[in-house]
């Protein structure tokens, strides 16, 4: 360390490179008592290979001062706003009650994948032997737990007054369609540091967070939620740098060593196709919950996907990185994928810690018109049969679990890329067990990795094994309701929490309590 | 290579298998050209239930709600085990007729195409 030789003169305060570079490059040190392989004893065996380190570039240079001044100033701005928000009773200002229902998805679904990611980062930032990636990741390790923090700050809010956000990381760990966000974010922590952040950094922060990200943010605008609004902005500034990063880890990665590209493209086919089967959840958002819309699924799968996605792969050809395998089943997918989703939740609502409802008549004239080739064929008689049996008092709902594909847990609801009307099934065998699929891309992640998902928690096959109830239950005493008791061990209130939103106390409520009806016209 | 680990030879524990069903067994069971079901059921079964159940009893009470139901012609129903045609023998077991667990069994009903011609 340079320490001042003449007591009499202050040291010179460090510029901000120097500072940069001290915190990056001067504090590490290899180790001598013992190997830097045992200190490090898991960055080599996915089979990537770094030879130096130091061209690692950190492109925003942030050192720790300067973090903790943007960061707390952002917060200070972000509490302000949704202090004044509570006190203004904001909550009634969206557009009605049914949009609270994306509220409830992001909270059970998204927030518990940040503290997801920021555990996955801490693990990253111990694991990497190059100082500079260490520091990255740890600061992008503090910025998830950040974003978890002032989600769930921002959302309790509506806790207050809307029902099924009472519990959400119980939820989280035990709920059916939870399942999915949840074995996605796993599978990712329990791989290798590089495949994680090839994983979170690369593939679902850079290629597809636009995805995620912007119809929540976007649907609050419109929807009048000024409270999500801000903590998104909140977050936009770290979401950024957490991009930038993507892109440099895995130029890295490639720049490395030729070796590294195989290991990459495979990485980059199956974390491409986990991360889209994540996203059937915000088309359904999108097309259906939100009762202002802000752009269709397929336009948005156009804009950011095909557009912006294939111009960045087309930027990476010159590493040897093609286009993601299977993104051309995604865009033949972009006209149906919503309509099949929102049908799957609206079968399974009374299951659900949210409420679906069919879309009003006006909402399916949109419908039409933004998937002129599909909704009226295929999805509007369907909706309009339910509509009816509604009306009857005869509420639709499927009271038999479905199959589920063993790699992304989704419900088996996919159809044939050339063919809407059928179901896509694809199964395999492997030590003497049947294995089934939605798609080949998930088929592939199991065949390249199969004793990693012969051990998924599959929620259907854990309700029949008998392991969702809670203690003390006994599934032989007289009357046994099974699906009643799954619901209780989900900590789900039955009849407040789930089914259908029209009569729902949240309906009712919302009525009473701002003079709106409760699907706005 | 059958996983990446850090541990040479690691080996996952098959969560899935038939003896963690106290007694059943897995059927998954899917209605071609029928959508309202939006997916294919899962049900846990006895093996030794003869086919014939399937379509006298099982089969019926997992699709109350559809139209179509009720206008199932059984004896021209169109039978796919693992996707492959076959012909079951009513009168036999599942497991006889080679549906065993995590079997998948696909059926179709030929005239009949859900609501409005939809496949819904």
């Amino acid at each position: 360390m340079n320490m001042p030789t003449n007591p009499q003169k202050p040291a010179k305060k460090l510029s901000l490179k120097e500072n940069y570079s001290h915190l990056t490059r001067g504090l590490g040190w290899d180790t001598s008592y013992q190997p830097m392989d045992k200190v490090f004893p898991q960055d080599k065996f996915e089979g990537i290979k770094i030879h130096d380190w130091d061209k690692w570039e950190d492109p925003f240079r942030l050192t720790m001062d300067a973090y903790w001044k943007y960061q707390g100033e952002k917060e200070k701005k972000l509490y302000a706003i949704v202090d004044a928000f509570q006190q203004n009773n904001g909550q009634f200002n969206v557009t009605d009650a049914r949009y609270i229902n994306t509220l409830k998805l992001f909270l059970t679904g998204v927030s518990p994948l940040e503290y997801a990611a920021h555990r996955g980062f801490a693990m990253a930032g111990r694991n990497f032997r190059g100082t500079s990636a260490r520091i990255a990741a740890q600061m992008q390790a503090i910025d998830e737990l950040r974003h978890a923090q002032t989600q769930a700050h921002t959302i309790s809010h509506y806790n207050k007054f809307f029902n099924g956000l009472h519990d959400y990381t119980h939820m989280h760990d035990r709920v059916w369609y939870l399942s999915v966000p949840k074995s996605y974010f796993e599978d990712a922590m329990s791989a290798g540091p590089f495949e994680f952040v090839t994983a979170i950094s690369f593939s679902f922060e850079y290629v597809l967070t636009n995805l995620l990200f912007m119809p929540f943010m976007s649907g609050a605008a419109y929807n009048g939620d000024m409270a999500t609004v801000t903590f998104g902005f909140s977050a936009q500034s770290d979401e950024s740098r957490h991009m930038t990063l993507g892109l440099e880890v895995v130029k890295f990665i490639l720049e490395q060593d030729p070796g590294n590209v195989p290991i990459v493209q495979k990485w980059l086919d199956k974390w491409f196709w986990r991360g889209y089967r994540l996203l059937a959840l915000v088309s359904m958002m999108m097309d259906y919950m939100l009762p202002k819309r802000v752009m269709s699924w397929a336009e948005a799968w156009e804009m950011y996907f095909e557009q912006n996605g294939g111009a960045l792969f087309n930027d990476l050809t010159r590493y040897g990185i093609r286009m993601p395998k299977y993104h051309e089943v995604a865009s033949m997918e972009k006209h149906r994928l919503s309509h099949e989703t929102w049908a799957t939740f609206y079968n399974y609502t009374h299951a659900a810690a949210f409420h679906t409802w069919v879309p009003e008549e006006s909402e399916m004239k949109w419908l039409s018109e933004k998937y002129p080739t599909t909704f009226d064929k295929l999805y509007r008689p369907r909706f309009e049969h339910w509509r009816e049996q509604q009306a009857k008092g005869e509420r639709f709902y499927n009271g038999t679990l479905p199959m589920l594909c063993q790699l992304c847990q989704i419900p088996m609801f996919f159809t044939e890329p050339d063919d809407p009307t059928k179901i896509c099934y694809r199964e395999t065998t492997y030590r003497d067990e049947k294995f089934h699929f939605c798609s080949d891309g998930c088929k592939d992640i199991f065949d390249n990795e199969p004793e990693k998902y012969i051990h998924s928690w599959l929620p259907v096959h854990q309700i029949y094994q008998g392991n969702c109830f809670r203690p003390g239950t006994d599934p032989t005493a007289p009357g046994f309701d099974p699906l009643a008791e799954v619901l209780q061990y989900y900590g789900f209130h039955v009849g407040e929490d789930g089914g259908e939103y029209l009569g729902s106390p949240d309906a009712k409520n919302w009525k009473a309590w701002t003079g709106k009806p409760a699907v706005s016209e | 290579m059958s996983v990446v680990a850090l541990k040479p030879g690691y080996s996952g524990d098959m969560k899935d298998r038939v003896e963690n069903f106290h007694g059943k067994q897995l059927l998954y069971i899917g209605w071609e050209d029928h959508l309202m079901y939006c997916a294919p059921l899962c049900i846990p079964i006895e093996g030794s239930t003869p086919f014939g159940a399937l379509t006298t009893a099982v089969i019926p009470s997992l699709y109350p709600a559809h139209p179509d139901t009720g206008r199932i012609n059984w004896d021209e129903v169109e039978w796919f085990r693992s996707g492959e045609r076959f012909t079951p023998d009513p009168a036999q077991s599942l497991a006889a007729n080679g549906l065993g667990h995590k079997a998948s069994l696909r059926f179709r009903t030929p005239g009949l195409t859900g609501i409005k011609g939809s496949c819904t």
